[in-house]
């Protein structure tokens, strides 16, 4: 869909959420060892894991017992590789405006010297 | 000399379909300011790398339009758009690559001094949905960047930097 990447970027942008994601790139983990950090209720980290489901980023096993959720990392991977190549252009943009503005010094410099 | 031990910084805002850049350059803000509106000093560095920037059009005046277009062999892609507002400390200007005709970014960059010869660039780009910023994110940039680390490390060794 058009907009996932939108999704995912809204989804990290809650910093409880960002944390949730953290967790689980160490492994897969049920929603009570989720909640257990955060003084919240079930349901508000319910709804987190939803908008973590929704964009994508998260999914649920069909095992009723335990239901463990599992961090879908090339969702995660896809996403910020984007931004971060998107970064990395401007960064190389800015890297030969540094060169530049380093020039226009120089020549000012010049020009103040006393001949 | 190392005058560039911040690199850029993005943010997606998850609220609204903008891309925020931060740099911080050692230079002023009139200096940007002239970096972005002198157009022999811009064709030196928008780049990509390995092309030429070709400057067709250029009027740095409330409400003049710009076109630029940056080629190498057998491409070219053009790019055009007008300054909204050109400020001592603010460029307004909008932003359209005429291979995606439909598509408009509204670009506010914000120069901000911080002494001693130091301004941070605070660059905003609005597009009109997610769905043209999730394009914009993916489109195009193949071009640039592998050129832009090998810019960088020729930078470094030559001392630029």
């Amino acid at each position: 869909m058009a907009d996932e990447l939108s999704r995912v970027f809204a989804a990290l942008a809650d910093p409880t959420r960002r944390d949730m994601v953290a967790r689980l790139a160490t492994g897969d983990a049920t929603v009570g060892q989720l909640a257990a950090p955060y003084a919240v209720s079930m349901q508000a980290v319910s709804k987190h894991l939803k908008v973590l489901e929704a964009a994508g980023l998260i999914s649920r096993s069909r095992d009723a017992q335990r239901r463990p959720v599992h961090l879908e990392a090339e969702v995660l991977a896809q996403a910020t590789e984007w931004l971060e190549r998107y970064r990395r252009e401007a960064e190389a943009r800015f890297q030969r405006l540094d060169a530049v503005l380093a020039e226009m010094n120089q020549e000012s410099m010049n020009e103040e010297k006393p001949s | 000399m190392n005058n560039t031990a911040t690199e850029a910084t993005i943010e997606a805002d998850p609220k609204l379909p903008i891309i925020r850049i931060t740099r911080d350059f050692a230079a002023t803000p009139e200096q940007l300011v002239r970096a972005h509106t002198d157009p022999e000093i811009f064709a030196r560095w928008v780049g990509p790398d390995g092309m030429d920037t070709r400057i067709i059009e250029w009027d740095a005046r409330n409400g003049g339009a710009w076109r630029y277009v940056a080629g190498r062999e057998g491409e070219e892609y053009g790019f055009r758009g007008c300054f909204h507002e050109v400020g001592p400390d603010r460029i307004v200007q909008t932003f359209t690559y005429e291979g995606m005709p439909e598509g408009v970014s509204l670009e506010t960059l914000r120069f901000e001094d911080l002494g001693n010869g130091r301004t941070r660039l605070h660059a905003q780009s609005l597009v009109d949905s997610f769905e043209g910023r999730d394009a914009w994110l993916k489109s195009g940039m193949e071009v640039g960047v592998d050129e832009g680390y090998a810019k960088l490390d020729a930078l470094l060794a030559d001392g630029s930097i």
